[in-house]
């Protein structure tokens, strides 16, 4: 147990303490490499009100004047809304196509076809078409998001068991409550696997994103920190966009492994 | 009187439950596909407990899959409560060897299912499960999910979600297969209780001699490709059989005989790979 924490842990601590080191010694500039400690007092004033509070202030005025607060809050609506158009558009789509052969003949050649076009690559025209702001941003992350639901709840579709279409046949089930009582949580495994990807994805366009058309969120304020030479900055808003994307990827696998209780091979 | 005699008297005076007249089953393209039933005759009458026996590869599926109209025969008359057999119904509840349950449901939930789609009222929905829950020992595992019980509680879950819609017919495809002999036993005298109590008919399919002769008020034995019926027989043993007796053991003795022969074509088949499965 200790020695496994410490082998976890004897790595990154030698790598901080040499990366300390150098800095000091002045060897590296600053502005190439800042410090650990220089980057842990970016995070921490970037943490904090940009202004002082009130006394009656609460945790709502915190969260507005911390800097690195409402850039997460910015930064999880931009993600949450997009996943939500890009996976709420998928969801039917993909489990009309995983049981409609016909409806799959006519849609297979255009998803195919788009699938492999990065969102990355719909910037110039999410900008053509949406200009600047949210829209171009909202846009590019439900691309981001779509794909991989739709990818996965066709291929859960695929695979649920045949037998529990004979059960439930001869059990009397209709189309409909085939579709909703068996089908759809038969693939349940598959299409949270595909939203734990899309959401994921989405992340990744988010960052970029805030990068080109808006001028709030963690990816705006790192390339923001790069043009005033913030470098603690920058790595600052790198370390809470990783701890942010943590935080995403841990809820996410939490909220599967409960609708997923009933599953026998659960993923940790 | 012993349920045997009671079989007996429903058979003097009521209409066969499951009527099959020359039924024929082929898979593939006829010339050239294998015929898996060929001029299948058979009359269940209600009440009566009867197992399919033979081989692998004989068609006893088959014929239990066209009863339940999961793959309906290439040609022949095949009716049910006198009407032809066109597409699965819940008439005709299926037991499989795989449960086949709900993994996402519980126990409960997997029993309610088909009351569900009928639209039974919640209260005597509640009470039919209650009883059900009951009936087959369930009790305490009404809240887990299928991963959390043992093969043989599942199969029990599978039987009371068949016994909800309380069909006429009940169809069995190798249900005990999968599980341990004494699990197995148990779960022979649980279904041979039910059967006495709720006066269903059941066509049960088996490749154990000695699970139809201690199941079966008639067993029919299938040949091996084309599928055919090799031998009707009732077993007139009293319930519960012992299956140490010396008449328990004539009759297997007697069965065996004709179901080893058909192995030995099956084994023939498999030898030069020409079996399907």
């Amino acid at each position: 147990m200790t020695r496994t924490l410490f082998r976890n842990l004897a790595v990154p601590v030698v790598i901080l303490v040499l990366w300390q080191l150098l800095s000091q010694s002045g060897f590296i500039k600053p502005v190439i490499l800042p410090s650990p400690l220089a980057i842990l007092e970016r995070l921490w004033t970037y943490l904090l009100p940009a202004q002082s509070l009130g006394e009656s202030a609460g945790v709502s005025d915190w969260i507005w004047s911390s800097e690195l607060l409402s850039d997460l809050v910015a930064s999880m609506r931009r993600v949450l809304l997009g996943f939500a158009v890009g996976a709420g558009l998928a969801l039917p789509i993909g489990l009309l196509m995983g049981t409609d052969r016909r409806f799959e003949a006519y849609l297979n050649p255009v998803v195919q076809f788009l699938r492999p076009i990065p969102p990355i690559a719909y910037i110039p025209l999410a900008i053509l078409w949406f200009g600047l702001g949210d829209p171009p941003a909202i846009f590019l992350i439900s691309i981001g998001a779509f794909f991989p639901v739709l990818i996965n709840t066709i291929t859960g579709v695929r695979n649920v068991d045949s037998i529990y279409v004979r059960a439930a046949t001869n059990l009397g089930a209709d189309r409909m409550t085939m579709f909703r009582r068996v089908i759809l949580p038969a693939a349940t495994p598959y299409v949270l696997t595909g939203m734990r990807i899309g959401i994921g994805t989405a992340f990744i366009v988010v960052i970029v994103a805030e990068m080109i058309a808006v001028n709030s969120g963690l990816g705006y304020r790192i390339l923001e920190a790069r043009e005033y030479m913030w470098s603690d900055k920058v790595i600052a808003g790198m370390i809470a966009i990783g701890l942010l994307g943590l935080a995403i990827d841990v809820g996410v696998n939490r909220v599967n492994n409960h609708l997923l209780r009933w599953h026998r091979g659960i993923e940790s | 009187m012993n349920a045997h005699h009671i079989v007996k008297d429903m058979e003097a005076q009521t209409k066969p439950l499951v009527r099959a007249a020359g039924v024929n089953k082929v898979f593939g393209a006829e010339p050239g596909g294998v015929v898996a039933l060929k001029d299948i005759d058979l009359e269940i009458r209600p009440g009566e407990f009867v197992c399919l026996l033979g081989p692998s590869g004989c068609g006893k599926s088959t014929l239990l899959n066209a009863i339940a109209g999961f793959s309906l025969p290439t040609s022949g008359t095949l009716e049910v409560s006198g009407k032809p057999v066109t597409a699965p119904g819940p008439d005709r509840g299926m037991v499989f060897q795989e449960y086949a349950l709900f993994p996402w449901m519980t126990v409960e939930a997997n029993i309610a299912f088909g009351l569900d789609i009928r639209g039974t009222g919640s209260e005597e929905k509640a009470r039919i499960v209650d009883d059900l829950l009951d009936m087959l020992g369930l009790k305490e595992f009404r809240h887990r999910f299928p991963k959390d019980l043992s093969g043989g509680m599942r199969q029990r879950v599978a039987i009371a979600r068949v016994l909800a819609l309380d069909p006429p017919i009940m169809l069995m495809d190798e249900p005990f297969g999968a599980l341990d002999a004494l699990t197995r036993r148990s779960l022979q005298d649980e279904l041979l209780r039910i059967w006495r109590s709720v006066g269903k008919t059941i066509v049960f399919v088996t490749h154990s001699i000695e699970e139809a002769v201690y199941l079966g008020s008639r067993v029919v034995i299938l040949t091996y490709r084309p599928g055919t019926i090799k031998r009707d027989v009732a077993i007139d043993l009293p319930y519960p059989r012992d299956s140490n007796s010396p008449e328990f053991n004539a009759i297997k003795k007697d069965l065996a005989s004709l179901v080893h022969a058909e192995h030995d074509r099956f084994a023939l088949d498999e030898r030069k790979g020409l079996t399907l499965d």
